[in-house]
């Protein structure tokens, strides 16, 4: 057997592809030119590839570098052809999956942090049960009145998804989260 | 180059207008010939074509031919192929040669006005977003905000247009940007960006590994393609080399035809879904593959699981995306085609004679057995041309000229692959990836006008030369002698073949009603038309074709219900080829599968 993608439907059917999907986060260095986003993204969406969480913004001005952090679920076949297709796009300088990085170095996975901003309505005696949660999970009041708090949580995206789901019944109003921004572990750099 | 010196040292630093700087820039890339028709947003670049004589414009009348004429250009040169449209509707025009030059891996540079900066976002007259539109169908695409970046911009487009794996670039100038004055720049001042340096040679170690497997091989094959064309000349001078060397039995994919000579005996037909019986078994029997510079496209796997079973597969390619995207090969190599067989032959001659090479003779006598099967047999009738007759006569006909041949898509696209031999790269243009119907013609003339004392023969279909007919009008004002020679069945012979195939024979709107009258459809563009529906005529009509010195619309009436054969149905594997002695009505009804039935 040459192929690892036998689809029984349509010869283009990558997705026919039975082995497990993987997360892998994806570090992409780019020109930071117009359109450069536009192009990374409709790679995404034109080949039919998931995105899961993407952050973007410039890290070397005067280089103008930017830096993209795509977090993408496929599985290791098509994570190889992710990589690849970014590389052709011009712009691009260097794609980098965090987390194949990390099993080369012997680590475990990337680090990978998260900051949401986290409404809650409360009022009355209910303010003391939502700050105590908020303290356990080391979340900083940013804005407050009598009847609301604004929340700055920082953290994986696991944490801030239980600190969700705790507000939720607590009078949670409105999330805003940033996307994932990650880098490997160790002095070596990219 | 070296009488431009001169006048290329004047231009560099110097301030001129943005129309200006672009003629400028073609002229410094050496571009003799450009394909476009002018409009409101490129008029200032078109005043500038009037004002000089180094680039020859070439008026077409649609801007899709100007792409493919752009194209033919390009693939029979070896060079860029340019085209010059307007905005809005000379832009979507342009996207399907921009499409077409990207599935096929061909150098196109696309230069387009554009409403001014100021007036862009507004939804003005024939504003439409260009470089969103284009985006995923070019190699890449700039919109020039600023004058002084445009001369670099253009260097920039041309340089990675044809590096690496060649393709499509868009050039978006907004009409303000060519009125204003900046300071051009002249190629040799750019430096190459550093997100963009393909790889060209290929790593030791895989190439000492592929020498090895191949030296080792009982039942070798070569599957090349396109990618060695690209490459150049001195990637198809190594690619024979490399035949010779290990009497490797070579094939090909349509995009590849002439990198190797079809009149060789190493040759073994194209491969693929209507390639031939020998050579679609040598794929599936072999024991190792070279392939090199083709991608596994699925018109030549056939059935994935059932691809090359017991196959070790190296696999050369300038694009590391190609590698392993549809199937797993044990052994890649990435770079540049000349680069690598170099290496290779290299190494080649180092290990091979002093390891014991296996014995062949039982590879070759196979195959020959293969070969003895004729799967191109059809059965000729005296009553009326078969149309698989009527390219062989124009291949004897015509092959001492040297012709270069274009085709349009559908069944007279795979009779002329199949049953035209060619032996020299470069003579062969036809739409691979994208199956665009119109492509021919104007491709065709694209050719003609690289090459003006060649003999180019475009063979079409009656449904797809009425595509792009109106470039008769082109032909005929640049004296461009196109023989277009058209297998007239009344029918698109291949959606037919498929809806006999597919669809129980329901000919749901493929019967072509209504056709022109193309003899006297030439004569009122001014060209020559000629029509022939009997055997015996054929040979004199053709003869009178290609001593005609203007264009020519040959109307070759062939039978209507023939079907193109040998065909690998939709999710078979390569050993699974209907054949046409076999193709009865119950095999040609059971033939592809309810899985089949899904793919295209």
């Amino acid at each position: 057997m040459n192929t690892k993608n036998s689809g029984l439907d349509s010869a283009y059917l990558i997705e026919s592809d039975n082995n497990p999907t993987e997360i892998h986060t994806l570090s992409v260095l780019v020109d930071n030119e117009p359109g450069v986003l536009a192009r990374v993204i409709g790679l995404f969406s034109g080949r039919g590839y998931n995105i899961e969480s993407l952050t973007v913004s410039e890290t070397e001005a005067e280089q103008h570098l930017s830096r993209i952090t795509i977090v993408t679920c496929s599985t290791p076949h098509i994570i190889t052809q992710i990589r690849h297709q970014l590389k052709r796009i011009v712009p691009v300088h260097e794609v980098i999956d965090l987390h194949m990085y990390a099993r080369e170095l012997k680590q475990d996975v990337p680090i990978e942090r998260e900051l949401a901003l986290v409404k809650v309505i409360a009022e009355g005696a209910l303010r003391i049960e939502v700050l105590h949660m908020a303290e356990a999970f080391h979340a900083r009041v940013v804005d407050a009145t009598i009847n609301h708090f604004v929340f700055e949580i920082t953290g994986k995206s696991s944490k801030l998804k239980k600190f969700i789901a705790v507000m939720r019944p607590l009078g949670l109003a409105e999330i805003c989260r940033t996307g994932v921004a990650a880098m490997n572990r160790g002095a070596n750099e990219i | 180059m070296k009488h431009d010196h001169k006048t290329e040292e004047a231009a560099d630093r110097r301030k001129m207008s943005g129309a200006e700087i672009v003629v400028q820039a073609l002229t410094d890339q050496g571009v003799k010939h450009i394909f476009g028709y002018p409009g409101g947003s490129i008029l200032p670049i078109f005043d500038e074509i009037y004002q000089q004589d180094k680039v020859r414009h070439i008026l077409v009348r649609h801007e899709q031919a100007a792409g493919h004429a752009a194209e033919g250009y390009a693939r029979t040169t070896g060079k860029v192929g340019v085209m010059l449209v307007t905005s809005g509707p000379g832009v979507t025009n342009a996207v399907t040669p921009l499409q077409d030059a990207l599935l096929d891996s061909v150098p196109l540079v696309c230069v387009s006005g554009q409403v001014s900066t100021t007036l862009i976002g507004s939804d003005a007259f024939q504003e439409a977003d260009t470089v969103s539109i284009t985006r995923p169908c070019t190699k890449h695409n700039w919109l020039v905000k600023d004058v002084n970046d445009l001369s670099r911009i253009i260097h920039e487009a041309f340089y990675i247009a044809r590096s690496g794996r060649p393709g499509p670039v868009l050039v978006d100038i907004p009409k303000n940007v060519q009125f204003a004055y900046g300071i051009y720049t002249e190629p040799k001042s750019i430096t190459p960006r550093m997100s963009y340096q393909p790889q060209l040679d290929g790593e030791t170690q895989a190439i000492n590994c592929a020498v090895n497997l191949l030296c080792a091989a009982r039942k070798p094959v070569i599957y090349s393609g396109g990618g060695v064309i690209n490459s150049g000349a001195d990637a198809v001078h190594l690619l024979r080399e490399l035949v010779n060397i290990g009497n490797f039995p070579i094939t090909s994919t349509l995009m590849g035809l002439g990198a190797y000579p079809a009149s060789k005996e190493n040759w073994l037909g194209m491969l693929g879904m209507h390639g031939t019986y020998e050579a679609n078994m040598a794929m599936h029997d072999c024991d190792v593959m070279l392939a090199v510079g083709a991608r596994f496209d699925d018109r030549i796997t056939g059935r994935l699981d059932a691809f090359s079973p017991d196959a070790k597969i190296i696999h050369i390619d300038i694009d590391p995306s190609s590698i392993n995207k549809n199937v797993h090969v044990d052994v890649p190599i990435v770079g540049d085609v000349a680069h690598i067989l170099k290496d290779m032959i290299a190494r080649f001659r180092i290990i091979c004679p002093n390891i014991k090479q296996p014995d062949r003779n039982v590879w070759w006598r196979q195959i020959n057995t293969w070969r003895a099967r004729r799967s191109l047999a059809y059965r000729n009738n005296a009553d009326v041309i078969m149309p698989q007759y009527a390219i062989e006569r124009l291949y004897a006909l015509t092959k001492d000229h040297k012709p270069y041949l274009t085709t349009e898509v559908g069944q007279h696209q795979m009779w002329t692959a199949q049953y035209f031999g060619f032996d020299e790269p470069n003579h062969w243009m036809t739409s691979g990836g994208l199956g665009t119907m119109g492509y021919g013609f104007p491709a065709a003339i694209g050719v003609q006008i690289a090459r003006p004392d060649d003999l180019v023969v475009c063979v079409a279909g009656d449904a797809s030369i009425q595509m792009n007919i109106q470039e008769l009008s082109t032909a005929i004002q640049y004296d461009v002698p196109v023989k277009i020679f058209i297998l007239n069945n009344h029918y698109m012979g291949m959606v037919r073949q498929w809806q006999q195939l597919l669809h129980g024979n329901r000919l749901s709107h493929s019967y072509m009603e209504a056709l022109p009258d193309f003899v006297r459809l030439a004569e009122a563009y001014g060209a020559v038309g000629i029509r022939c529906s009997k055997p015996e005529e054929l040979d004199d009509k053709i003869r009178q074709m290609i001593v005609c010195d203007g264009p020519v619309l040959f109307d070759c009436c062939v039978v209507s219900l023939e079907n193109c054969f040998p065909m690998i149905p939709s999710g078979r594997a390569h050993n699974e080829m209907l054949l046409s002695d076999e193709a009865t009505n119950e095999m040609m009804a059971d033939a592809i599968n309810v899985q089949g039935r899904l793919l295209v």
